[in-house]
């Protein structure tokens, strides 16, 4: 038993001294480093895996002249900030932060490291080395929720929300609107999860408001299993981020996949022949960073013809998702017709319209 | 067919050496499972292991990441000698950081230094409350506060998901779930320059000492181990087990609620959604890893804060996926539990009929098990 541990410990101390040696041979020439950080784990069939194929986009693209990193699971606290300065201290050039949660920690660290770039998503504090982008979700939430106004038998809608900022109150909103157009008497049931991914609470979730009368299922949460248990359970529902087919292949109607490669590798060619500035990005339907899978096997032909006709009224600009009338929840007209809800008052989207059950937590 | 039968008195040696042996036997599963994924086995050790401390910076954040599993670590471990199982140390911790939060905001134009010391007792103070509430349907209506004190975390991080965006929101956040972030008077101050190294790990090693000062040469800290180990015992002697639960609770929570607000007034500087990547429950493990001692737990915390910081470093340097680290705590947590039953009991093989080894002397038992521990 003492040899054994005599021969462990010898193992160990020959471990560590290759290990420091490894290190000085580690010393090769220079690709142009980018990073990532992810709120969820990388194969979580949503947000973060989306991210992660905008990642190995640039891969492909760039070649050996690039070099990607990812660090997955990073909590939105005390964490963050650690793991910024740690992917710029080790010589990454640009940086790409996927959750809103990061902010304050990307901007903290990027005025430490003023000749790293860093990319923000969802996001609203910018600096001269921080640029933000996102999507226009809420363009096809307009889609879907003219799918799930036509489709619906119960006229429930059940939508797991994660936490209530004003991109994911957009996107109920959107899609309440464009419902109610076709179906006035469609109501949204809105649970608000406080988690971006946590398949077993978004599981319950969803089997709630399953019980509680929903037919159709939506989410603004990471993981498939709401369309999971939508499937198990005979209803159906929409892939969020992504084309969650393999998860429902009865039951999802259509999925928003969000699209990062082409702004991703235009980005980290900027950067690398130095025409980078700080900007931000919001684009939709037109400009590709939001995009459809193909419709699910039970959806209708005049169900198809509608949301395609919706989805151009977008592309060419004749339809704007908050374009009026619009009301609020007691009915009183908060934006007459032919008025638009301006980028501005849209990213700080505070309250509900009418169509949504229930009251936005406050 | 093999059977556990528990030994007359475990080796002392053995409770001592076991956290080695479940982690020499962690690293050696670590090394198998690196062959198996095909990841260079120095470099990934080096990643995890040492990669970490070999800068100030990495350093710091190895204090800064064991700060609150150290202090929370400490007090649980006096709880669970106490034989009062507080499982809700994360809400608490999150109790503590609300409350200090919302002095230290309510303060915002007043930039003195008594500001930080208010909020310290604010969230000492929140963290007591929230574990007073277990302590209370425990004593009074005999509730088991594992069930109380756990579901009480939820209520917690519900609160302050309410908190973010109600009462104590940013005005100026375009209606985003956070605070406004703390200004300067309420900062924890960093004790050492340029990294992020604060006030709370001078405050976890201070309560490593006095914890072990309370439990190894005081009465109160004797009364406890004794209503935890044998409260009829303990009942004859006067020690009221109502008293321990109420003291354990209470202390234990107020540093729980200290943790968070050291987290959120130093490394996070506002209120957001979500302020623990579970400190609250990795430090149930930190206590058991480290004994319930307090030097143990001390080791401990160090030793899951680097597992944690290493789980990042190898997915920077190898691509590795995160999981990695939740399975080595989880392993850790495996073998040290493992070799716990060990030391408690010894293996016997059965064949026929148990009668058949009463031949055995108690020394040869002891050999049988203990060549099982040793051989990996």
């Amino acid at each position: 038993m003492i040899k054994n541990r005599k021969l462990l410990f010898q193992l160990a101390v020959s471990l560590l001294s290759f290990a420091g040696a490894s290190l000085l041979v580690n010393a090769a020439d220079d690709p142009f480093k980018v990073g990532f950080v992810y709120v969820g784990p990388v194969d979580d069939h949503g947000w973060t895996y989306r991210h992660d194929v905008g990642r190995l986009a640039i891969e492909e693209e760039f070649g050996d002249k690039v070099e990607t990193t990812f660090v997955e699971s990073v909590a939105e606290g005390a964490d963050a900030e650690r793991v910024l300065r740690k992917l710029a201290t080790d010589g990454h050039d640009l940086i790409f932060t996927t959750s809103f949660g990061y902010m304050n920690a990307t901007i903290k660290v990027a005025n430490s490291f003023p000749d790293v770039k860093f990319e923000h998503a969802t996001g609203f504090k910018r600096a001269d080395n921080v640029s933000t982008y996102s999507g226009r979700f809420y363009e096809g939430r307009a889609v879907i929720g003219t799918m799930a106004g036509m489709m619906t038998k119960t006229n429930v809608i059940g939508y797991i929300a994660s936490f209530p900022i004003p991109e994911v109150v957009r996107g109920i909103n959107a899609t309440a609107i464009a419902m109610r157009k076709i179906n006035p008497d469609a109501e949204i049931k809105v649970v608000w999860v406080n988690t971006w991914y946590d398949p077993g609470t978004e599981a319950d979730a969803a089997k709630a408001l399953i019980d509680q009368g929903a037919d159709i299922i939506m989410q603004h949460t990471d993981s498939p299993a709401p369309l999971q248990v939508a499937e198990e359970r005979g209803v159906v529902g929409f892939g969020q981020a992504s084309d969650m087919k393999a998860y429902a292949p009865q039951g999802q109607l259509q999925a928003i996949v969000d699209d990062w490669g082409p702004y991703y590798i235009e980005r980290t060619k900027a950067a690398m022949d130095g025409s980078w500035e700080s900007k931000d990005t919001w684009s939709g339907i037109l400009d590709g960073m939001v995009q459809f899978a193909d419709y699910g096997p039970s959806v209708p032909d005049d169900v198809k013809d509608a949301a395609n006709l919706v989805r151009e009224a977008i592309v060419i600009g004749e339809l704007h998702p908050f374009q009026g009338p619009i009301f609020d929840q007691s009915g009183k007209e908060i934006v007459a017709e032919g008025e638009i809800i301006e980028d501005g008052d849209l990213l700080g989207m505070n309250y509900y319209v009418q169509g949504v059950n229930g009251s936005l937590p406050k | 067919m093999i059977r556990l039968y528990k030994r007359p008195a475990p080796s002392r040696l053995w409770i001592f050496l076991a956290p080695l042996v479940a982690m020499v036997l962690t690293l050696l599963s670590g090394l198998i499972l690196f062959s198996l994924l095909g990841v260079p086995v120095v470099e990934a050790f080096y990643a995890f292991f040492i990669e970490p401390l070999t800068s100030v910076y990495g350093l710091a954040e190895l204090g800064v990441k064991a700060a609150p599993l150290i202090m929370i670590g400490v007090v649980l471990s006096v709880c669970f000698r106490a034989g009062v199982w507080n499982i809700g140390a994360e809400g608490q911790f999150i109790l503590g950081a609300i409350c200090g939060a919302a002095v230290g905001l309510s303060l915002k134009e007043v930039e003195a230094f008594w500001v930080l010391p208010l909020m310290m007792l604010a969230g000492i103070a929140g963290g007591m409350l929230w574990a007073s509430i277990p302590a209370l349907l425990r004593t009074r209506f005999n509730t088991n506060e594992i069930l109380t004190s756990l579901m009480l975390t939820y209520v917690a991080s519900l609160l302050l998901a309410y908190m973010v965006i109600g009462p104590l929101q940013d005005p100026f956040g375009f209606n985003f779930p956070q605070s406004a972030l703390f200004h300067k008077a309420a900062t924890l101050p960093v004790v050492w320059p340029n990294t992020r190294l604060h006030l709370g790990f001078v405050v976890a090693l201070m309560l490593v000492g006095l914890v072990w000062l309370l439990m190894s040469r005081s009465m109160l800290g004797f009364s406890l181990l004794v209503t935890g180990s044998a409260p009829r015992a303990g009942r004859f002697a006067g020690f009221s087990v109502n008293r321990s639960v109420w003291v354990t609770m209470l202390v234990s929570g107020g540093v729980a609620g200290l943790a968070g607000l050291f987290e959120v007034a130093g490394p996070i500087g506002q209120l957001l959604p979500k302020i623990s990547p579970g400190y609250g429950f990795t430090a149930i493990i930190v206590a058991f890893v480290g004994r319930l001692h307090p030097v143990g737990v001390l080791f401990a915390g160090l030793l899951l804060a680097l597992s944690y910081l290493g789980g990042e470093s190898a997915q920077i340097s190898l691509n590795l996926p995160v999981a990695v680290t939740g399975v080595f705590q989880g392993l850790l947590l495996f073998f040290l539990l493992a070799a716990d039953v060990l030391i408690h009991y010894s293996l016997k093989p059965v064949t026929t009929a148990p009668a058949e080894f009463t031949g055995l002397t108690n020394t040869q038992a002891q050999h049988v098990a203990n060549s099982e521990q040793g051989a990996p």
